[in-house]
């Protein structure tokens, strides 16, 4: 199972960050050619992150990229460039219709097969900054089997939504909801928005530790000193992981003598609790498999 | 010429320093004979009062004269305004040819400019932080700057290399028979460590305060018996520039990145056990590397022996938690250090004799466990460069830098692998200051190098998979992927500056630059 806990956004123009970002063993990397780059750079962020692409040093990171939105005439560049460097994927914003997936999946096949690339190789994974993107989270995350991932807005939501921030961020919840309703049932990750207070860590465990409940299985991240708070939400504790090892192991047992449910520690072990506990070995890298 | 142990040509002899003594390895030289004194002096109750108006009548009273040493101690920092001041004295009284022998020099003192260019100062041997660092290297000094260490310096003067003829020691407070300290004040300033040797060695010692007590002052550092006169002043210096307030461990991604592989290092070690001892800088990554190992040792149960070194709120607050038995301080960094100094019998001011001399009965550093420094570069070979910058010109002093390396069991060198463009792990420093024998770790943020000599360190680290083992090859090779060949440095043959290892042998020189 691909492990995506975080995903930290590089800014497309800055070397400096582009260059360390991976030190900091986020589960991927995100270098971003939007918001990040103001119109006057776009050129110029565009080839620095290609000729750090070739580089290809990057340690065990998911290497994405954000496009920019297909509402512009520079996302067709975009991919253009950095595709052929043999990505992982690609980031692109203001999702808003499957029809849009598919013009994207079209394009993406093109290149792929110009640059000998596998054709649906470069994953796609959607954020959903407008009310009608989180409307259409379903169809979207469905429209093309590259997707592989579907992202709620922050700020661009929030004033789509006729909103603002909130301490409890309360009028996020519904369309967090819907992601990863969506998500999980088109069987690809719910991956949360950014906490865009960097220096407050305890504000971000709490809000991860939220976002974990709800089903997400890991957040965009802007600053590298948000990364272990996340990892250590997301890591399975020891205690889980003893738990989990127990009841897959009667799991099997039960299998071999032909039984149905077994009991582990007076408590009832039916497939849910098998499944779950096997989601936690998964994800503390103890077993494979997964979606 | 001579290549010396650490691969340098060093000539036989040069022009204002002398025969040239070569490095040969870092615990290769040894003293002759017995150590120096000054004049016997009496003193009876006939004269109870050491106090003189002002620093002229200091000066004209300790007999200082053209081509005599004038030494100095930093603990005022950038807030200094002592060594200015007697040096504007001298030039107004006509005295020329002086060589000053500070413990170092900061940008406070770009002062002493004028009085270089007068011929008021022959002469530097100590640290040149900044702007007369940047002077010499042009080649605006007649004679070349001497560098030592906080060790290597009092051992220069102990042995008879440098005779101090009037020391002038800034006291944040004094009496009028001569005891001092810098536990109170205005002027705070906490330890006194680099000022001892040069009150007991000195033909003439001057005291200048800016807060003259009653007879006895309290929390007495440097006592009466070394002391021939106290001039009271207005000021001796600036408060912001003495000491810092507190001291916050930084939140720089990077930064932390490279102090958290550099603890994991210090925890993998076998050093980090029950009584473990250790030194940090108060740069931001040596102070992050002991917030993270202070955390391991809080969830290990671990308590420390001693904290070493230039003190920061950081080990006060580990003394005061129990991590550590006790601080020996030889140069307190902020407000926090300086308060509890004066309060706190387990805070113990040591001085630079005590803390890094290597011609003495034993001293402090020789019982650390680990220490963490930085640099400006470091090299294959594990040779470590603080005293010049990627230009060549000759900006900081060496500091404990020599000492405390020679004298851990765990020495390590934290630095980005790059700072903007350019490279600081590099095929051969500019300016070797710490000889690579004495080096056992290269920490960056793109792995942590360990000296090929450290089996065992090897083996240790390799226990724990977090911590990023690469080669020293393997670093030098990133960076120069990452920034291409530097161009070398272009200097004339004139040496402006002589660096020597804390056995007072010499170990590199500085060239001047070409314009």
């Amino acid at each position: 199972m691909k492990l995506r806990r975080t995903k930290l956004y590089l800014p497309g123009n800055n070397p400096n960050m582009l260059l360390r970002g991976h030190l900091f063993r986020p589960d991927g990397v995100i270098l971003d050619l939007e918001d990040a780059v103001s119109m006057s750079e776009k050129d110029a962020a565009r080839i620095l992150v290609r000729e750090i692409l070739k580089q290809g040093e990057f340690g065990e990171c998911e290497v994405t990229v954000r496009i920019n939105g297909m509402d512009t005439d520079m996302w067709r560049r975009d991919i253009e460039t950095v595709v052929p460097c043999g990505i992982d994927g690609i980031r692109v914003p203001k999702a808003e219709s499957p029809k849009d997936m598919q013009i994207l999946d079209e394009a993406l096949s093109e290149i792929e097969e110009n640059s000998g690339i596998p054709i649906g190789k470069t994953l796609v994974f959607c954020l959903l900054e407008t009310a009608l993107g989180i409307w259409n989270a379903y169809d979207i995350a469905t429209s093309t089997p590259r997707i592989a991932g579907i992202c709620p807005g922050g700020e661009d939501l929030r004033a789509d939504l006729k909103t603002d921030r909130s301490d409890s961020g309360e009028e996020l919840i519904g369309p967090r909801r819907i992601v990863v309703l969506a998500a999980h049932a088109a069987k690809v990750d719910a991956l949360d928005t950014v906490y865009s207070n960097v220096t407050d860590d305890e504000g971000l465990r709490r809000e991860t530790e939220w976002i974990k409940q709800l089903g997400f299985q890991g957040k965009s991240v802007i600053h590298p000193n948000q990364i272990p708070v996340i990892h250590d939400v997301f890591t399975p504790t020891q205690k889980e992981i003893d738990q989990a090892q127990k009841i897959v192991a009667a799991a099997k047992d039960a299998a071999r003598k032909g039984l149905g449910a077994v009991s582990v520690d007076g408590r009832m072990v039916d497939k849910p609790v098998v499944k779950r506990a096997e989601y936690t070995l998964q994800r503390a890298g103890l077993l494979e498999g997964g979606e | 010429m001579a290549v010396n142990a650490a691969g340098r040509n060093i000539p036989n002899t040069i022009p204002g320093y002398g025969d040239v003594l070569p490095f040969r390895g870092y615990t290769k030289r040894l003293p002759k004979g017995n150590r120096v004194g000054k004049k016997n002096r009496a003193a009876f109750n006939t004269k109870t009062d050491k106090t003189l108006p002002n620093i002229k009548a200091a000066i004209k009273a300790s007999g200082l004269e053209s081509g005599m040493t004038v030494s100095f101690h930093h603990h005022l920092r950038n807030g200094d305004y002592v060594v200015n001041m007697v040096l504007d004295a001298c030039y107004e009284m006509g005295i020329k040819d002086l060589v000053v022998f500070p413990t170092a020099l900061f940008g406070v003192h770009k002062h002493l400019t004028k009085h270089i260019q007068k011929g008021v100062i022959k002469q530097i041997q100590g640290s040149v932080n900044g702007p007369i660092g940047q002077l010499a290297s042009e080649g605006g000094m007649e004679l070349p700057v001497v560098l030592r260490s906080h060790g290597g310096r009092p051992r220069a003067v102990m042995s008879g290399d440098v005779h101090i003829d009037v020391a002038f020691v800034a006291a944040p407070t004094a009496d009028r028979y001569g005891n001092l300290t810098g536990a109170h004040g205005e002027s705070a300033c906490g330890s006194l460590g680099y000022a001892h040797t040069d009150a007991d060695f000195a033909e003439c010692v001057v005291a200048v305060t800016d807060n003259l007590v009653s007879y006895p002052a309290l929390d007495i550092q440097i006592p009466q018996t070394q002391v021939d006169y106290v001039v009271e002043v207005d000021k001796i210096g600036d408060p912001s520039g003495i000491v810092s307030g507190t001291t916050r461990v930084t939140r720089d991604p990077m930064r932390l990145l490279i102090a958290r592989y550099a603890a994991l290092l210090i925890e993998a070690s076998p050093y980090f056990r029950e009584g473990i001892s250790f030194q940090t800088g108060a740069g931001g990554i040596s102070l992050a590397t002991a917030a993270y190992v202070r955390e391991a040792m809080r969830e290990r149960n671990i308590k420390g022996s001693f904290g070493l070194g230039g003190i920061t709120s950081f080990f006060v607050g580990m003394l005061e938690e129990g991590l550590f038995e006790q601080i020996l301080d030889v140069q307190s960094f902020d407000l926090s250090a300086v308060e509890s100094i004066s309060r706190n019998a387990k805070h113990v001011e040591i001085s630079a004799d005590w803390y890094a001399n290597p011609w003495n009965a034993g001293c402090v550093v020789n019982m650390l466990d680990t220490v963490v420094l930085g640099a400006t570069e470091v090299d294959r070979k594990f040779n470590a460069n603080v005293n010049t910058e990627a230009d060549g010109a000759l900006l900081h002093g060496i500091g404990g830098h020599q000492d405390t390396a020679s004298g851990a069991k765990l020495t390590i060198i934290t630095t980005p692998l790059l700072r903007g463009r350019i490279p600081s792990v590099v095929d051969s420093v500019y300016t070797v200051t710490t000889p690579g024998e004495v080096v056992d770790a290269v920490v960056t943020e793109f792995g942590v190098a360990i000296n090929p000599n450290r089996k065992d360190l090897i083996e240790a680290a390799k226990s724990d998979p977090e911590i990023p083992l690469v080669s020293i090859d393997d670093l030098v090779e990133k960076a120069e992927k990452l920034t291409g060949s530097m161009t070398p440095v272009e200097v004339e043959d004139r040496i402006i500056g002589v660096v020597e290892y804390r056995d007072g042998s010499v170990i590199d020189v500085v060239r001047q630059l070409k314009k």
